[in-house]
């Protein structure tokens, strides 16, 4: 495929391979926000061929890793009532809540249906009067257009059956947050491409200075990770700590203006808590007044829901990077990909499941000899 | 999706009673039961054995090893591009067997069908299971069917069972995968699944992508003539290339080291996997097979694939090895590693 | 979050008032919607999530970004062989 097999050569990423174990003179410990970065560094094995001296801290950013523990309770709740379709992204099917998924709602009876775009979620809400349709909403800021726009469509083709569950994080606070505990080890980010390409980069400036700490707008495919890795190396070497943009085929400093148009009419910035890490201030988007009647949270009152996370699990701490997956108690007992505690164990990008594949039975330096 | 059965290509008018749809008594043993079975699957099927209509059928078979397999079908959709659930009945059992390295003879077919089922969809998956039991070189020699209330069934359930003979001196199992041994593919990965994706409501593509759903058995004929010495054969259904090739490093407690770049993918395949998020590596295929030889035998077997049609563009992809048993490895495209695990559940599209 | 594919437009239109379009993912044409890149042409370039284009791929950076990474290492590499170069004639018998 054009603009993503050039991406992916194998004698580009050599050289970049070779540049980035040529200026690594020191220990970094760097973070990687987004979980589709995460993703990438895995199925293309690029960490296990990077300087021992880089370490890659797998970041939050995974909507289904922290998308809260409430919400989820909230959306198999709304999902087993009898007259909902219950729409929802692939990512979000298999994530536990305190007790179940949306597999096992299914599997009882909900109508639960994957949808590749929000606004095949409208299209059933038109085809289907008679039921309610809820759109599970999760996401960053790369996806908060898309939603946006679903809601906005059934406002203007007055879809009242139609409501989302809202529960969209933003990347800056979190970061902040990170950089702001006292326990914090992450020298330098790189920064999500996608969400740049909607909200720009200008947000990191202020961050970059307040806390000396380079972030790089890092892309997704493999060479788009090493370009991303090598920029912010320089920086750290150098003592740098500044907003640089790896990305510029996608990226501009003010991101995409008509979707902040879009975001801004649907979307106010409110509290939001990540699951394992707790509340962050004004770190989440919810729906703005005029569109509340088609906040599903406020639609289905749900009543008597007991949240339980499981007091084993740790992934708080693994999503900021104060202890690695293997220092958990549970990792690979209680708690496997298999039968998940918690989100960073379900997901595919998430911290602990990858590591469950790297490191259970073998280092893969066994492997590569 | 609509598809007619062309009733000028059937062999016996159809004089059934003027039900457009599967109704309860179509189940109930009577009238209504004899005349799908002699005007629906007896056209379709059109063997003696079948026609003998016994409670069962009497076979005889050569005096080796047998074989048998069975497998149960609930395809949703049933018709989609390329085939439909009557060419994964035959086909299914028809290479299940012949991954034993056995000789297909003989299908049972049972049906469940949802009251109100079409005539018509039913009249087409029937005689395209007869369509594939000629293609396959089988027969379908007894059968059943049973009818369930509308809202208990999707339509149409079939089961098939196969029986099939393994010639003298041929032994393939999985546990028989050696270090030193090659791994072949015989064709391109993941059509099937991505085909059904292509359909499946709310991933839908403008784009045709077809199953590959097709009889191996004289494919498997044909290398077994090149070699004896094939060690394991598997055809990579659900779970893809991914779990076979895990189940195998198994069962045989070794490892198996594959390079991803030389796995073929037909380009709409790739790029419907970039589109939503997917692996082509983990997706079910219905017409391809791994096979594992002893490396000297390598290039014979491969030989004689690539001058089959189903087999045109086999490939090695990896081989067998003693390090890292039970785990699937593989290289990736820019010289990394990765260990490919087993899928929990189904392959499912992602947006991060 | 972050799942973005780069497709070629085909053809433009509007759909219950928004604008929609027809995309190019390598072989595989998808309907998507297009609002956030009211500008894009067809023929453009453009990165899909979750069915919406992102933003419009600009080709040119592309091309300046690969060529950059062809560069990466090159003056070393010249250097290294400048190196060899000179150490081969100095063993030479004058």
């Amino acid at each position: 495929m054009k603009y993503l097999d050039e991406f992916r050569d194998p004698d580009l990423a050599k050289r970049l391979f070779d540049e980035i174990h040529a200026i690594t003179a020191r220990h970094w410990a760097l973070m990687e926000v987004c979980g589709g970065q995460t993703h990438s560094i895995i199925r293309n094995g690029i960490d296990k061929l990077l300087p021992d001296k880089i370490e890659l801290i797998h970041g939050p950013g995974c909507p289904v890793c922290v998308t809260p523990l409430e919400v989820i309770d909230k959306a198999l709740a709304i999902a087993a009532h009898p007259n909902v379709i219950f729409c929802s992204f692939g990512d979000m099917l298999r994530v536990p809540g305190s007790g179940q998924d949306l597999f096992s709602i299914k599997s009882q009876g909900g109508d639960v249906r994957i949808v590749y775009s929000p606004l095949d979620a409208v299209k059933l809400a038109r085809e289907n009067p008679s039921k309610e349709v809820v759109f599970f909403g999760i996401g960053f800021e790369t996806t908060a257009p898309a939603n946006a726009m679903a809601v906005f469509q059934a406002k203007q083709q007055g879809l009242m059956n139609f409501s989302m569950l809202v529960s969209h994080v933003l990347v800056p606070p979190a970061i902040e947050a990170i950089m702001a505990s006292p326990t914090n080890r992450v020298q330098a980010f790189l920064a999500a491409g996608h969400v740049c390409s909607v909200m720009g980069y200008w947000e990191y400036e202020p961050i970059a200075e307040r806390y000396h700490v380079p972030i790089v707008v890092t892309g997704f495919e493999p060479l788009d990770v090493l370009e991303g890795i090598r920029r912010t190396v320089m920086q750290l070497e150098a003592g740098r700590a500044e907003v640089e943009n790896a990305y510029p085929r996608a990226v501009q400093r003010q991101g995409n203006i008509p979707a902040q148009t879009i975001l801004k009419q649907v979307f106010e910035v409110g509290e939001r808590k990540w699951r394992g890490i707790g509340n962050i201030p004004n770190s989440g988007w919810h729906l703005r007044g005029e569109f509340r009647q088609f906040d599903a949270a406020a639609k289905f009152a749900v009543e008597d829901i007991q949240t339980q996370e499981s007091p084993l699990c740790h992934s708080g701490e693994v999503l900021q990077g104060l202890i690695k997956p293997n220092q958990c108690p549970a990792f690979g007992k209680e708690c496997t990909p298999r039968k998940p505690l918690g989100a960073t164990m379900v997901s595919n990008e998430g911290a602990c499941a990858a590591y469950y594949q790297y490191g259970r039975f073998v280092s893969l330096e066994s492997i590569t000899s | 999706m609509t598809v007619g059965v062309d009733f000028s290509e059937w062999v016996c008018p159809l004089p059934l009673r003027d039900y457009p749809n599967v109704i309860m008594g179509h189940g109930g043993g009577g009238k209504l039961s004899a005349e799908l079975i002699e005007h629906l699957f007896m056209p379709a099927f059109q063997n003696n054995l079948l026609e003998t209509l016994g409670d069962s059928t009497i076979v005889t078979v050569p005096q080796q090893r047998l074989a048998l397999s069975t497998d149960s079908f609930v395809v949703h959709p049933l018709f989609f591009p390329g085939g439909c659930i009557g060419d994964l009945a035959v086909y299914g059992t028809v290479n299940d067997l012949a991954m034993s390295g056995a000789r297909p003879l003989y299908l049972t077919a049972g049906f469940i069908l949802e009251e109100g089922l079409s005539l018509s969809a039913l009249g087409s998956v029937v005689e395209r299971m007869g369509a594939a039991a000629q293609a396959a070189g089988v027969q379908i020699v007894t059968g059943d069917t049973k009818v369930v209330e509308k809202g208990h069934g999707d339509g149409l359930y079939i089961n098939t069972s196969g029986l099939g003979v393994i010639p003298d001196g041929v032994h393939i199992a999985p546990q028989n995968a050696q270090a030193g041994d090659v791994v072949i593919v015989s064709g391109t990965i993941g059509d099937h699944g991505m085909a059904i994706m292509s359909v499946r409501e709310g991933l839908e593509f403008d784009t045709v992508i077809r199953s590959d759903t097709a009889p191996l058995n004289h494919l498997v004929a044909a290398m077994l003539a090149a070699s004896n010495d094939i060690h394991v054969l598997r055809d990579p259904t659900r779970g893809g290339v991914a779990s076979s090739l895990n189940e195998i490093a198994r069962s045989s407690r070794k490892g198996i080291l594959i390079d991803e770049r030389k796995l073929p993918v037909n380009p709409a395949v790739a790029s419907a996997c970039e589109v939503l998020g997917m692996d082509p590596i983990y997706v079910a295929n219905e017409g391809k097979l791994l096979a594992i030889v002893a490396r000297q035998n390598a290039e014979a077997v491969l030989e004689a694939m690539r001058q089959h049609p189903l087999g045109q563009q086999a490939a090695i992809i990896g081989e067998v090895v003693e390090q890292h048993p039970g785990l699937l490895v593989a290289r990736t495209g820019i010289g990394g590693t990765r260990i490919v695990d087993m899928q929990i559940g189904e392959q499912l599209p992602r947006i991060c | 979050m972050c799942l973005g594919v780069p497709g070629k437009v085909l053809e433009t239109y509007k759909l219950h008032e928004t604008l929609m379009g027809k995309v190019d993912f390598g072989g595989i044409i998808k309907e998507v919607c297009l609002a956030y890149v009211p500008d894009i042409q067809v023929g453009e370039y453009t990165i899909i999530h979750v069915g919406f284009a992102i933003t419009r791929l600009d080709e040119q950076s592309a091309q300046e970004t690969l060529a950059l990474f062809r560069e990466t290492g090159l003056l070393e590499e010249e250097l290294l062989a400048a190196d060899d170069h000179a150490a081969a004639s100095e063993t030479q018998p004058s």
